[in-house]
């Protein structure tokens, strides 16, 4: 009987030493990027950079979402998509800054194809968020 | 700017991670998202302020004509199609990928990665892997909403050798990516594109109807993995955090669904499953069995008399829009003391989380809505349990039947329960193509109709 007992217990600490380490994890992230853009976007450097950012969010990632909770992975899946969207970023500066046609073209249509996205995703998950109601 | 642009982007990749992190509860979850939203706004404004950036008329055009659509299509959706709406989001992401891509590689200059026709090597190799990833979720996406929507037959489509056609495929792209480096020729980048474009096709045919949840999950993955790639290419850290998040992400969502299904994340992309009739050997000796049907009226009378009733939804509640019905009928025995709860299993429905979306929808408050594993146990304590638009999620052969093909898969034991009630269209097979033996059981009662009917001629009985 004691086990059943101790479960929800044990449960309860992995799930704070989870949280624990995300929270870890995040300011590791923080203070590497904060390093990195110290260290100057010098062009050749950038992969290990890169790869040690990349490396870092996954983690962050994973334990950020591994406290979803399982009602909610619609909504999840909304958010991932809108912020996935971010890609906007490139594509407002081969917009904004090239001035080759090809590349404003192509950028045109990426900043249109990622709208969609940004704003449909946020809307769609807000309307679902919106449901979400606690009885009474 | 210039140097203040790193530190923006900082911030808004903090706001993106604690937009998921809110949504470790419903409660949490809208604050949540107003971190995402304030996230993405400084991230646009801070590119748009960026020095290189000198043009804005066609900035603001393109987001009025996308942020236009997007919001037309997000705010008239049903809830119902939320899947195929999601597997649509991710080609555009995809798509975006791609055209960023090509337009860094025409316009180096522009990205600070090189002059044209002389590319730093790791850009290339980057800006390959972006647009390849990019390329395939756009085709990949695009055949997933047509297998949602049933524009293409859910059925796996398989020809022979075609995975041997797959990796050959994979390996030219390799040599592509190698010839482009080496020529830094733009045939070379377009054949990258078009074996990637044709890959996606390949990868998502064969998969069968049954196994959509983890492919929506795997291209919310890939979209996350392209965006990451493209950040790579554009020394942006932003783009490579928010990749990686969302790889993240989507790989977790995957790697639950499969395991709802106990299936091999291998063995799902491999394809194939859920489009012949079953092999399972139970079948047999089910032949001569016989079903209990019931009507409304004996479903009403024994809700009535229960305590406690569970409802098990699945998509087929869904498709039939009963959820509405639904939840008149569960108030209606909660205003008459029964206790009414529900249960989710991982892969009801068409994508993660799409019941708790639909049954949230009918205003079923979150708190009756339980996962797998907290009632799983409750079942033999139950009365009544009311199954509606679901099937292979409460088949015992899952169980007990090793040949059958979904022998593992964890299962609601429903079976345990006083009686079940299971509304059911015909004693046909479910999604997967397997036969169910708790139709011929003897605490079973079937209530063959549309599912959404069925509850409201249990609603009138009930009133009366």
């Amino acid at each position: 009987m004691t086990d059943t007992n101790d479960l929800p217990e044990n449960a309860a600490d992995l799930a704070n030493a989870a949280n624990d380490l995300a929270e870890k994890a995040a300011t590791i992230a923080m203070q590497a990027s904060e390093l990195i853009q110290k260290a100057g976007a010098s062009g050749d450097g950038f992969i290990v950079t890169g790869l040690t950012v990349f490396a870092l969010a996954c983690f962050v990632g994973y334990y950020v979402v591994w406290r979803v909770t399982p009602a909610l992975h619609s909504p999840l899946m909304g958010v991932t998509n809108a912020i996935s969207s971010v890609i906007i970023v490139g594509a407002l500066v081969s917009l904004g800054a090239s001035e080759i046609g090809f590349s404003k073209l192509m950028g045109f249509l990426a900043v249109t194809l990622a709208s969609v996205n940004i704003f449909g995703g946020f809307i769609v998950t807000q309307r679902m968020l919106h449901m979400f109601k606690k009885k009474n | 700017m210039e140097t203040l642009a790193p530190l923006a982007y900082l911030i808004a990749s903090i706001c993106f991670i604690m937009a998921l992190r809110g949504l470790s509860g419903p409660e949490t979850a809208r604050q949540g998202l107003t971190y995402g939203i304030s996230g993405m706004v400084i991230a646009i404004v801070t590119t748009l302020l960026l020095p290189s950036v000198t043009s804005y008329g066609l900035i603001i055009l393109g987001i009025l004509i996308g942020g236009g659509i997007g919001t037309t299509i997000a705010k008239k959706i049903e809830m119902t199609s939320l899947p195929q709406l999601v597997a649509a989001f991710h080609s555009l992401v995809g798509l975006a990928a791609v055209f960023v891509a090509a337009a860094a590689f025409h316009d180096p200059v522009a990205f600070h990665i090189g002059s044209p026709g002389a590319i730093k090597i790791a850009s290339l190799i980057e800006m390959s892997l972006g647009v390849a990833i990019g390329a395939i979720t756009f085709t990949g996406s695009v055949i997933a909403w047509g297998k949602l929507q049933g524009v293409i037959p859910g059925k796996p489509i398989v020809f022979s050798g075609q995975h041997a056609f797959n990796a050959l495929l994979g390996v030219a792209m390799l040599l592509l990516i190698i010839l482009l480096c080496i020529t830094q020729s733009i045939i070379y980048f377009w054949l990258i594109v078009a074996v990637a474009l044709a890959l996606g096709v390949l990868m998502i045919i064969p998969i069968g109807g049954a196994d959509m949840p983890v492919i929506v999950s795997m291209l919310n993955s890939y979209s996350g993995w392209a965006a990451a790639g493209i950040g790579f290419t554009l020394h942006n850290n932003l783009l490579i955090i928010t990749g990686a998040l969302v790889g993240a992400s989507g790989a977790i969502l995957s790697y639950i669904m499969c395991k709802g299904m106990n299936r091999s994340f291998i063995s799902v992309i491999l394809g194939g499953f859920g489009g012949e009739q079953s092999s399972g050997g139970a079948q047999d000796d089910l032949g001569d069995r016989s079903a209990n049907l019931g009507s409304a009226e004996d479903a009403a009378y024994i809700l009535k008399n229960a305590s406690s009733v569970v409802i098990v939804p699945g998509y087929g509640m869904a498709v039939a829009q009963a959820q509405h019905a639904l939840r008149e009928m569960a108030d209606m025995l909660q205003a008459a003391g029964v206790n009414v709860r529900y249960a989710i299993h991982p892969v009801a429905g068409r994508m993660p989380g799409h019941m708790n979306v639909l049954l949230a929808e009918a205003n079923v408050p979150y708190d009756d809505v339980l996962e797998l594993e907290d009632i799983n146990r409750d079942f033999s304590q139950t009365d009544v349990v009311y199954v509606i638009g679901a099937n292979d999620i409460t088949n015992p052969s899952a169980k007990n039947d090793s040949t059958s093909p979904i022998y593992g898969m964890p299962i609601l034991d429903v079976e345990n329960a006083k009686t079940v009630l299971f509304v059911k269209r015909s004693l046909g097979s479910g999604y997967a193509g397997i036969d169910n033996p708790l139709f011929y059981t003897d605490n079973t009662m079937m209530l063959l109709g549309d599912a959404k009917k069925m509850t409201e001629d249990i609603l009138k009985s009930l009133e009366h």
